[in-house]
């Protein structure tokens, strides 16, 4: 069935203005974060209520129309992507906090409600939100929830599915479900945290709410060398001192950064490692005694005095990689995650790659768990080096893998990331993945050609065969 | 639309949440991302359709998504551009095409917003009718606020005390006519903390509403006339106490970019914000108490588009027994801007409403601002929701407090 009868029914149950089909008004919806995929969607609805949510996705459902979900449109790997057959489903109109409620630390929010938005709906009762993704002011709670989004102070305090208590969600046949942390049973609600739009849509989220730190310390250290200051991030956890945030960014990063905020790092620095502790007074004032100590290699140590200091400080690291646009014309940001002590050695072979391939790569990273976010530049009006830049970013991945690591710490898989699944996983372990998600989703119509390499088929359950299916024989799928 | 500019976005989205349209419509063509990715369009090829035009004029020119760009995009030349390419490609429909007419024929000349007093006077009364023929008529009889007595300024106030500087001051259309007592009041600052302040009588529009509009021409042939006056009078700084004149004025060099020799002339010509110049100067006038409780509203043209954020903040802590307080989600623009709350009633008077709410949850005496479309904005706004607030201009305030006199 066609997009043409789908889009009068879409127009039955939503306001006049929710319903997108205008050409030029649809590819503003092209791409998210990551504009090196672009689809122009077929057709883009703006729904207010889960139950809108529902009804779309079951006349999905009736015509066999995959449709995928998009929040602010910040994501780095492509999981947005729409589908030119397919509706994309947008969650920005639903943005109310519908519940705070601080004596059980919980707050009940709609999916397009941004990350921020939440913790300053409970700061002044002394309550924050912990996930903070670098795109926190903009990036939406539903997105964090589909791509189970990290950011700096994941290290102590964990990522989003650590926060989500409960999800009321859409499923893929288009029922609304609850999905519960204390459902009991199978961990429904940590296999959907997480699962990027493939496992259906989240329509209201219940997050947890975390007591403001008594004390926190802002230590901003400068080193000759990315060495040294990775030498550093592995004695700071070798003493048992878990910060709540270690962050490394290296010469090219601080440049960009500098360029853009005016963060005023210091000068001439290899890398900078920025140290946040956190928590009850005495235990942050012994763990910075530690950390003054650890530290002593650095040629600056500077500590932020007051909150506007601190934010002075994080403004470089949080705006480096919208701010790498100030240094080069195009970029590529990979997301990758590799062994903390393995960290000197993947940093050296990424230098050398660069060197290869004359492609300049800016490392910022997760030092404290050793994700790491090189961001690969390149000239988008020079021949040749997209295609340079790219290879270079590969390889980077291939790296991470080489050494224990994963080809993802927080970006998600998206469609961007797809191609390198079956580097890091076997045929066994996909094809079990992919049982997971033909329990939710049986018809593949919930944002396909995502996380999985290939279109697979759910008819088709591994070990049993049922002859070649006609997808396959036409050389468009792949069976398993 | 420089595609050099375009470029710069890396479709980050961080501009978002502080797009006054984003925020109220929550759809990405009326977003400042999606504003660009339309212009990127146009220069691929696509003609303007009308879809597109409603997209851009709906963009109220805050800035505030300048602020909070991590990439430097240009967005303020990028929006002007575009607005010019508008008026030369779109044809409007001949309702729209007459009140633009009526508003950039009456608006930058000081003569004929003259001939509005009376008019003004009865706004009240002829709002209905005027709703009927058209809701950009009705919006600018709502706005309009009670005009106080005209007061002729003199051609130089000279400064009291010893002499710290020579300025001189930029009188405003709207301020002029509308706001003369804030006009009054700033020179008497100016002139209390030891300036001679020059106010060139043959003084007209600085353009500002016309480069924000996409019409450039008259932008420019406003900006030369201005430039030449200020020249005449022999200042090289000028003091603008308005501020979607001060930043218009401030790019006068970028504005006149083709012609070298203009280019030059405006960028030997310093203009400054009252409050800027004031924090640079400093104090050295007597500070008398006042005891208020004051709402600070950081005008878009202010914060965004000239960064001055502190500034006035600053000269009203200082004022004794003044007890400032911040307006939550003070960022977002008042709908005001310029003539959008005319040409957009809706969405201005949504966004009105919505910073309403917040000036009302703040408790404070008084709201100032440093813009005159702000105060008449929001003080619009408050009698809807039948919480009226008295407004001042951050010149009267200090005004009152230098001469020791109630506000």
């Amino acid at each position: 069935m066609t997009l043409a009868a789908l889009t009068p029914r879409l127009r039955e149950l939503l306001e006049p203005d929710a319903v997108i089909t205008d050409p030029v008004r649809l590819r503003t919806y092209e791409c998210d974060g990551l504009t090196y995929h672009r689809a122009t969607p077929g057709v883009v609805v703006l729904p207010e209520t889960a139950e809108q949510i529902a009804a779309i996705v079951r006349l999905c459902n009736e015509h066999g129309t995959p449709f995928v979900a998009r929040g602010s449109g910040t994501g780095l790997s492509g999981g947005a992507l729409p589908r030119t057959d397919g509706v994309l489903v947008v969650t920005s109109r639903m943005r109310r906090i519908l519940e705070i409620d601080i004596p059980n630390r919980r707050a009940v929010v709609e999916p397009g409600v941004t990350n921020l938005a939440i913790t300053e709906a409970v700061r002044a009762q002394g309550y924050y939100y912990a996930p903070d993704p670098s795109s926190q002011q903009v990036c939406s709670i539903g997105g964090n929830v589909a791509e189970n989004s990290g950011g700096a102070h994941c290290l102590k305090y964990g990522f989003t599915v650590n926060h989500v208590q409960a999800c009321e969600i859409v499923t893929p046949d288009g029922e609304i479900v609850r999905l519960d942390r204390v459902d009991a049973g199978y961990d429904l609600l940590g296999a959907f945290v997480g699962s990027e739009g493939t496992l259906g849509i989240a329509t209201k989220i219940t997050v947890r709410l975390s007591r403001t730190p008594e004390s926190v310390i802002t230590v901003l250290a400068a080193y000759d060398s990315i060495e040294e200051g990775g030498k550093a991030v592995s004695a700071i956890i070798g003493a048992g001192i878990v910060p709540a945030a270690i962050e490394m960014m290296d010469a090219l990063a601080i440049e960009a950064a500098e360029a853009a905020v005016a963060c005023r790092y210091p000068d001439n620095a290899g890398a900078v490692l920025i140290v946040e502790l956190d928590g009850p007074r005495a235990e942050v004032d012994r763990q910075f005694a530690q950390l003054k100590e650890i530290c002593s290699g650095a040629f600056e140590l500077r500590v932020a005095a007051d909150a506007i200091e601190r934010a002075a400080i994080w403004r470089g690291r949080k705006s480096a990689f919208a701010a790498v646009g100030r240094i080069s014309p195009a970029y590529i940001v990979q997301d990758g995650v590799v062994p903390r002590t393995s960290l000197p050695q993947v940093l050296a072979s990424i230098d050398r790659l660069s060197a290869e391939h004359g492609i300049r790569v800016a490392n910022v990273f997760h030092a404290g768990d050793g994700n790491l976010h090189p961001l690969v530049l390149f000239d988008d009006a020079e021949p040749g080096a997209g295609e340079r830049a790219e290879i270079v970013s590969g390889a980077i991945l291939d790296l991470c893998i080489e050494h224990g690591g994963s080809i993802t710490g927080e970006h998600g898989v998206g469609v961007d990331k797809s191609r390198y699944m079956p580097k890091m996983f076997s045929d066994d372990d996909l094809d079990t993945m992919q049982l997971v998600r033909c329990a939710f989703d049986p018809r593949g119509l919930s944002n396909p050609g995502k996380v999985f390499p290939t279109p697979r088929l759910c008819g088709e359950v591994p070990g049993v065969r049922r002859g070649v299916h006609p997808l396959v024989e036409a050389g468009k799928a792949e069976q398993f | 639309m420089d595609p050099e500019l375009i470029k710069d976005c890396v479709h980050c989205g961080f501009c978002l949440p502080t797009c006054p349209t984003y925020v109220l419509w929550g759809e990405e063509m009326d977003s400042p991302r999606g504003r660009i990715h339309l212009m990127a369009q146009h220069v691929e090829g696509t003609p303007i359709t009308p879809e597109m035009a409603g997209h851009f004029d709906a963009c109220l020119g805050c800035m505030a998504c300048v602020t909070a760009c991590p990439s430097g995009v240009r967005y303020n030349r990028l929006i002007e551009q575009t607005r010019a390419v508008v008026e030369r490609e779109h044809v409007r429909d001949p309702q729209e095409r007459a009140v633009r007419g009526i508003v950039f024929g009456l608006f930058p000349y000081p003569r004929r917003l003259r001939l509005l007093r009376l008019p003004m006077r009865l706004s009240e009364r002829m709002r209905p009718f005027l709703e009927r023929v058209h809701p950009s008529l009705g919006a600018m009889a709502a706005l309009a606020p009670k005009v106080e007595r005209r007061q002729r300024l003199p051609r130089l106030v000279r400064a009291r005390g010893p002499r710290r500087a020579v300025v001189g001051m930029l009188a405003g259309c709207v301020q002029r006519e509308f706001f003369p007592q804030v006009n009054a009041a700033t020179a008497r600052v100016l002139a209390l903390e030891g300036c001679d302040v020059v106010i060139p009588p043959s003084q007209g529009c600085c353009g500002a509403l016309s480069v924000h509009s996409g019409r450039e021409d008259q932008a420019r042939r406003l900006a030369k006339r201005t430039i030449r006056t200020f020249e005449r009078a022999g200042v090289s700084t000028v003091v603008v106490n308005a501020a979607g004149c001060g930043s218009s004025m401030k790019e006068y060099a970028d504005l006149l970019a083709g012609e070298p020799g203009w280019a030059a002339r405006a960028a030997a010509l310093r203009v400054v914000d009252l409050a800027e110049w004031l924090a640079e100067l400093g104090p050295a006038a007597k500070r008398h108490p006042l005891p208020l409780t004051v709402a600070y509203h950081d005008a878009c043209h202010l914060a965004h588009a000239q960064g001055i954020r502190r500034q006035p903040r600053e000269l009203l802590a200082d004022i004794p027994g003044l007890s400032l307080r911040e307006i939550p989600e003070s960022e977002i623009c008042c709908g005001s801007a310029g003539t959008y709350n005319i040409f957009q009633p809706e969405a201005a008077r949504d966004l009105g409403d919505r910073k309403a709410a917040h000036v009302a949850s703040v408790g404070a005496d008084l709201l100032v601002s440093a813009n005159p479309g702000c105060t008449m904005q929001i003080a619009a706004a408050m009698r809807r929701r039948d919480h009226p607030i008295r407004v001042a201009h951050t010149a009267e305030v200090l005004d009152a407090s230098l001469r020791g006199v109630t506000l």
